[in-house]
């Protein structure tokens, strides 16, 4: 896929003498010594990443990290010192005041901290206002922020103004304000983080549910963990104006880069993190209808190892036996018609069902099975597999363990992507 | 005893003297003559005017005004004041009073709300202007009144001009601050969507510090009637020149009854535009809506905020 924004090694350096701080940090010296020796603050140092079209970019980061000063160089809000960004191979830092104007108005648009709604413009021409400045009339700017209002349903309060409505109304209003002018790109500085808990969740579920129908490709800044989690494809993890780590949620959470983010990613909720689909292993059946099916479930149990084994017809999940059951009736009472002995009334989940949401489905003692949106069986869960992912037992079990929880996330990483359809 | 006087003396007198003198008059004196020229047609036109319309017709207009933006109580207190005058027989005088006062708010407007808008987006501007406004605003206005009456003559208008030099610095200095003030979040998610400088100070800036720049008005306006008596004394007309001449001949009677009108026109001209200054802060609307509210009865306002939506 066609990287829609490419940022190579971005620096940002505040101050009249940046030369002498980019200098000094070729020397290696840290962003403290400086501030002291030049009187100049590092903001952004050599950040690179892409993010392709649709994706949701999550730059993560505490106060001070350079996260705020990174996404307002993206639209040049906040120049930048050295470095390259381009937009559909286009550099921004490179281009005039008037094309860089063009952009902001046809590409890219923002959603900020504090919603920075026009007090004195009702709610209807703050979501105009791209439009306006980019000289569209008035019949055609009314459509269309009616439509950015209806998306996110505040349609009603068009004619309201912004100090009437809550703040999770008002955010709402800013992100349609971003929609309206239907940009490839919206930058979000820390959009939900003025937000009660509740309102935040609420809109972070927003998010999602309108990033599937509209796919911008999205910079989302948050100092919020668990929400880069959530929301974020890809996450990059800043500190002190750097990227200390870039990856998946659970890359993150699995193999943090270093002590930072470990201690970060701590007391992350395993279980909304992960999906069953990263703890299910390939599934051992046998056909229901096979002749000698019994026996042969019978061997792939001892072969490999397993307590219960899932019965399939025609790909499709019919039941699980478990193995003591199966071996009684089959080698001592001759039965050996599959149906009479299975459980047909099985745990069935979805490949992103979270791992919290699994506890119901592992009471009933069987392994549990992953199915896809046909009701195929894509794969089997074993209980244990979803303690030890849960756990986090890389970290925590013995060294040896320890490399069988890394390559078992491994080849589980490696089956993500043939079992999960994305 | 020794004093720094001893060593050096500094002759500013005789330095102003022959800059004025010597230099500016001869030189420049066309020029100035010059620049009174869009002034006086301005005077003549409001003076003309405001004399032409009957008594009963301004009084009607500005109660109108008092009562759509200041409310009835002051509407009431227009009314009232305005027949008081015309009984006390200073009513072409008031006009004429009037008429400085509208000519010169009018330039301090029209100068200081672009030297406020430039100012407030240079900080080397508002380094240079600084100093200038707080000369024009502390040096007593006769100073000032000898080279202009060398320059400009003496009548009306130099009047005006003396009371623009005085009354100049408020909206200046307030339409600088209201443009400082707007949020900066404000500011750059304006800039984040592309706006042009123009487009900036005409959707966001001047209609956020549009309340401001009505209280340097407002501000304006006031110091502007606090000088018709100084402008009396080099020829403008007036209450000024009613109470110049009472205080002249000891005329304490003709001195108050022309005090007392300058009081209640003062009156009126401060409740009303601190009224228009107030009303933006509650709902904010754009300069165009409040002048609709003005002179509207409230339904072609509301259809011009339909429209502009």
């Amino acid at each position: 896929m066609k990287p829609k924004l490419r940022i190579e090694n971005v620096f940002k350096i505040f101050g009249e003498r940046p030369e002498e701080a980019l200098k000094a940090l070729e020397q290696g010296k840290s962003k403290l010594e400086i501030l002291e020796e030049t009187g100049q603050t590092v903001g952004v140092k050599g950040v690179s990443f892409e993010v392709n079209e649709g994706e949701i970019f999550v730059v993560m980061g505490l106060s001070g990290s350079g996260k705020s000063t990174l996404v307002r160089m993206l639209n040049g809000l906040i120049p930048a010192t050295s470095g390259r960004i381009l937009i559909d191979n286009e550099d921004v830092t490179r281009c005039s005041a008037e094309r860089l104007r063009n952009i902001r108005r046809n590409k890219i648009a923002m959603v900020f901290q504090h919603f920075a709604l026009f007090p004195h413009k009702t709610v209807l021409e703050n979501v105009a206002y791209g439009l306006k400045i980019k000289g569209e009339v008035a019949h055609r700017r009314r459509e269309k922020a009616l439509k950015a209002l209806e998306q996110v349903g505040l349609a009603a309060y068009a004619d309201s103004m912004p100090g009437e409505l809550s703040g999770g109304m008002q955010q709402r209003v800013g992100l349609a304000r971003g929609l309206a002018t239907d940009p490839e790109i919206l930058l979000m500085d820390e959009p939900f983080s003025a937000l009660d808990p509740l309102i935040r969740r609420e809109m972070q579920e927003e998010l999602l549910h309108l990033q599937k129908v509209l796919n911008k490709t999205i910079i989302f800044i948050t100092h919020d963990l668990n929400e880069a989690l959530l929301l974020g494809d890809k996450i990059a993890i800043m500190k002190d104006g750097a990227f200390v780590q870039v990856g998946t949620a659970q890359e993150i959470v699995d193999r943090p880069a270093d002590e930072y983010v470990a201690a970060f990613v701590a007391d992350v909720d395993r279980g909304r993190v992960f999906q069953a689909s990263h703890v299910a292993g390939r599934p051992v059946t046998v056909e229901q209808s096979e002749i000698g099916a019994a026996e042969k479930a019978l061997q792939l149990m001892e072969k490999h190892n397993r307590n219960a084994l899932y019965v399939v017809d025609k790909g499709k999940v019919a039941g699980v036996v478990a193995y003591q059951e199966l071996a009684v009736a089959a080698r001592e009472e001759g039965r050996t018609d599959l149906k009479e002995v299975m459980v047909t009334d099985v745990p069935v989940v979805h490949p992103e069902t979270p791992l919290n949401e699994l506890y119901a489905a592992a009471s009933a003692g069987y392994p549990i099975a992953m199915t896809d949106s046909h009701g195929r069986l894509v794969g089997v869960i074993e209980v244990e597999a979803v303690f030890s992912q849960l756990s986090g037992c890389a970290s925590e079990n013995g060294a040896t363990s320890g490399n069988e929880c890394a390559s078992q996330a491994k080849t589980q990483g490696s089956q993500d992507r043939n079992v999960q359809p994305r | 005893m020794f004093s720094p006087a001893d060593l050096v003396q500094i002759p500013i007198d005789d330095w102003v003297n022959s800059l004025v003198r010597d230099f500016l008059v001869p030189n420049f004196r066309s020029f100035f003559r010059a620049l009174q020229a869009p002034v006086t047609s301005v005077l003549n036109w409001v003076d003309a005017f405001l004399h032409w319309l009957p008594m009963l017709a301004v009084t009607a207009i500005l109660t109108v005004i008092a009562d759509r933006t200041a409310g009835r109580g002051v509407a009431i207190f227009t009314l009232l004041a305005l027949s008081f005058i015309d009984m006390t027989g200073l009513w072409p005088e008031t006009m004429t009073t009037l008429s400085m006062v509208i000519t010169s708010v009018l330039f301090c407007a029209v100068m200081g709300i672009p030297l406020g808008i430039w100012a407030a987006r240079s900080d080397r501007v508002l380094f240079v202007m600084r100093p200038i406004l707080d000369i024009m605003q502390t040096i007593p206005s006769f100073v000032y009144l000898v080279p202009i009456v060398m320059l400009f003559g003496v009548g009306m208008v130099p009047g005006i001009i003396a009371t623009i030099i005085f009354a100049l610095p408020p909206i200046v200095r307030l339409t600088n601050l209201g443009i400082r003030n707007v949020r900066a979040d404000l500011i750059e998610a304006a800039e984040a969507f592309g706006s042009t400088g123009w487009q900036m100070l005409w959707e966001v800036q001047i209609p956020l510090a549009l309340r401001t720049i009505m209280a340097g008005l407002n501000q304006t306006l006031m110091l502007a009637l606090s000088m018709v008596v100084i402008a009396a004394l080099i020829g403008a007309g007036g209450l000024g020149l009613t109470v110049y001449t009472g205080l002249g001949r000891l005329n304490v009677g003709a001195a108050t009854a022309g005090g007392i009108g300058i009081v209640l026109l003062a009156i009126i001209l401060d409740r009303i535009t601190q009224a228009l200054g107030e009303k933006n802060s509650e709902t904010a609307p754009s300069l165009w809506q409040t002048l609709c509210s003005l002179f509207s009865w409230g339904l072609e306002a509301k259809q011009e905020k339909d429209k502009t939506a």
